[in-house]
């Protein structure tokens, strides 16, 4: 649904786009993480037709974006990072004239925009002016008009950046949603979370290209592997844990974790460990294989953490 | 694009201004206490001063200040739209499968009623006054498409500083530094003959000047031939420079 390929664009001596690739079917959600400035929002400008790449192709539903922007902009909608919305409008009538640029029929686009503001839990606020709405309900409403015309694809920049989480909890449903209805999505964060819960495949982006792509448990598993962690019910026996664990072991707050070499078998791991653990007499209170977090990953792959994030 | 689809989407746009315009009455207040603090201010401020006698006064200065409200309705413009790009709304308009000039279209229709307004204000306040027009119907008609095609000339420079202004604060600044010297440094009004001689230079050239000659004349029933194509003349010079800048600036602003 979304082929891009080699795509690059500078400003002046900035480079925000350099060797861009990217192909993602139709009907899933691809997450583009990345720190700020690492060349999303470029990119999905690109994407939605309002920027002309200096080189590289970009096609969405076999459009061109360059020469068939027209075409392009007949499937898309988009959620940029700043609210579209019309502050001195209601929601309703924000709505009504994306139905009227839309030439949507009279009786249709009541319909529709009714249907849309009922969806996003907006009815009760459809006839408020925008500017009296919280921050959640305007960016609701944002993604809503992005919506109105069933787009087939849908790019929603950073869609949760400044909200609480409970709102950001919304916006993740609503996202889920529309991947049930077969809407292709593609959509930037920083958040890892957030591509964590939605994305199908995750592209990182870092200086203007796509570092690495995976579903997010590929990512984990390829950058970070298995982690085995043990805690022993009493950190006096802390040196025996390690002794079970080997050399490689390291021990912070009580837990004793080491990282497992590429390919080996979970479950068989964490048998063996068990039975080792029960032969040296040593009483645990946690015992686990995990697998690296995205956060970990996206450290080894920019050098960067990413945004602080707090999820109740 | 088709121009029917064209004007359609344009129409819509001219219509979120409207309804925009009845959702914030403090924009109408803008365009409505302007004209009609200098109309009383001006009229018995100065109205004896400059002409003896502030009746006379009225018919002098009255299609100047219909001119001024409308240079400042034109900043209004250039407000709006400044907003529309500095927000994400311009971006979602463009993402739209709408023709490209739809939104300056739409600002620029819905504009026109703004002016219409503000002239429709100044000269209710006028006649409420005393001012009379001593040329019929037809007068009133020239002196009207006149004004809208000045009004519609002077668009193009509030757009292409709409366009350009990194903020809302800048388009002010900029606007106030034009105007200003367009509407004070002209015959709205003082007779060009009662200003210095150096000033003259500039007021009798000042696009200004000649729209506010051309309706005095169209109104009055004094002969206006020369005024008005000056006023043609400077407003096609204007859309000939302006508008192809505001469409050049206005296509960048998304690249």
């Amino acid at each position: 649904m979304i082929e891009v390929s080699g795509l690059r664009k500078r400003y002046g001596d900035t480079v925000a786009l350099d060797g861009f690739d990217l192909a993602t079917p139709a009907g899933s959600v691809c997450g583009l993480l990345g720190p700020n400035g690492a060349g999303k929002t470029t990119a999905v400008r690109v994407l939605a037709t309002l920027l002309r790449p200096d080189s590289g192709t970009a096609r969405v539903g076999g459009f061109d974006v360059v020469r068939q922007a027209d075409r392009v902009r007949e499937l898309i909608g988009l959620t940029g990072q700043f609210a579209a919305v019309d502050d001195a409008l209601t929601g309703a009538e924000n709505l009504r004239l994306i139905a009227r640029l839309l030439e949507l029929p009279r009786m249709q686009a009541r319909r529709r925009v009714a249907e849309v503001l009922d969806r996003f839990g907006l009815a009760d606020a459809a006839g408020r002016p925008v500017r009296t709405y919280s921050g959640g309900m305007r960016r609701r409403l944002d993604v809503a008009a992005s919506l109105l015309g069933r787009p087939q694809v849908l790019f929603l920049d950073e869609p949760t950046t400044g909200l609480d989480p409970r709102s950001r909890a919304d916006v993740w449903e609503l996202v889920r949603g529309l991947v049930a209805d077969g809407t292709t999505v593609l959509l930037t964060t920083q958040y890892l979370e957030e591509a964590d819960r939605l994305a199908d495949s995750v592209c990182v982006v870092d200086h203007g290209r796509v570092v690495r792509t995976g579903t997010p448990s590929q990512l984990k598993a390829q950058i970070g592997g298995h982690t085995l962690s043990v805690r022993p019910a009493d950190p006096a026996r802390i040196p025996d844990v390690v002794a079970v664990l080997g050399d490689a072991a390291v021990t912070s707050d009580g837990l004793v974790s080491v990282a497992l070499s590429g390919g080996s078998d979970a479950a068989a791991v964490l048998a063996e460990a068990a039975a080792e653990l029960r032969r040296a007499e040593v009483a645990v209170d946690e015992l686990g294989v995990r697998l690296a977090s995205l956060d970990e990953v996206f450290l080894a792959l920019t050098g960067q953490f990413t945004a602080k994030e707090v999820i109740a | 694009m088709s121009p029917i689809r064209t004007l359609r989407h344009g129409g819509a746009l001219a219509w979120r201004n409207l309804v925009k315009f009845r959702h914030t009455p403090d924009q109408l207040l803008d365009i409505t206490l302007m004209p009609i603090t200098f109309v009383l201010m001006f009229v018995f401020l100065f109205g004896n001063a400059v002409s003896g006698d502030w009746h006379a006064y009225l018919q002098f200065v009255i299609p100047g200040i219909a001119v001024q409200a409308l240079m400042f309705a034109t900043l209004g413009s250039a407000i709006s739209l400044n907003s529309d790009i500095r927000t994400g709304v311009y971006d979602r308009l463009r993402s739209l499968p709408i023709a490209r000039s739809a939104p300056l279209i739409g600002h620029i229709l819905g504009d026109t009623v703004k002016y219409a307004l503000a002239i429709v204000l100044v000269f209710g306040i006028g006649a409420a006054l005393g001012f009379r027009v001593h040329n019929g119907l037809s007068g009133v008609a020239a002196a009207a498409l006149l004004m809208l095609v000045f009004a519609l000339a002077v668009c193009w420079i509030a757009t292409l500083i709409g366009v350009v202004a990194r903020a809302a604060e800048t388009v002010q600044a900029l606007s106030l530094v034009l105007v200003f010297p367009l509407t004070f440094g002209s015959n709205v009004f003082v007779p060009t003959g009662k200003l210095p001689g150096w000033l003259q230079a500039w007021v009798k050239i000042n696009p200004v000047t000649q729209v506010s000659d051309a309706l005095r004349a169209l109104l009055l029933g004094t002969p206006a031939g020369p005024a008005v194509t000056r006023t043609l003349l400077w407003s096609a010079a204007i859309v000939a420079v302006f508008a192809p800048l505001a469409v050049m600036a206005y296509r960048r602003a998304s690249r």
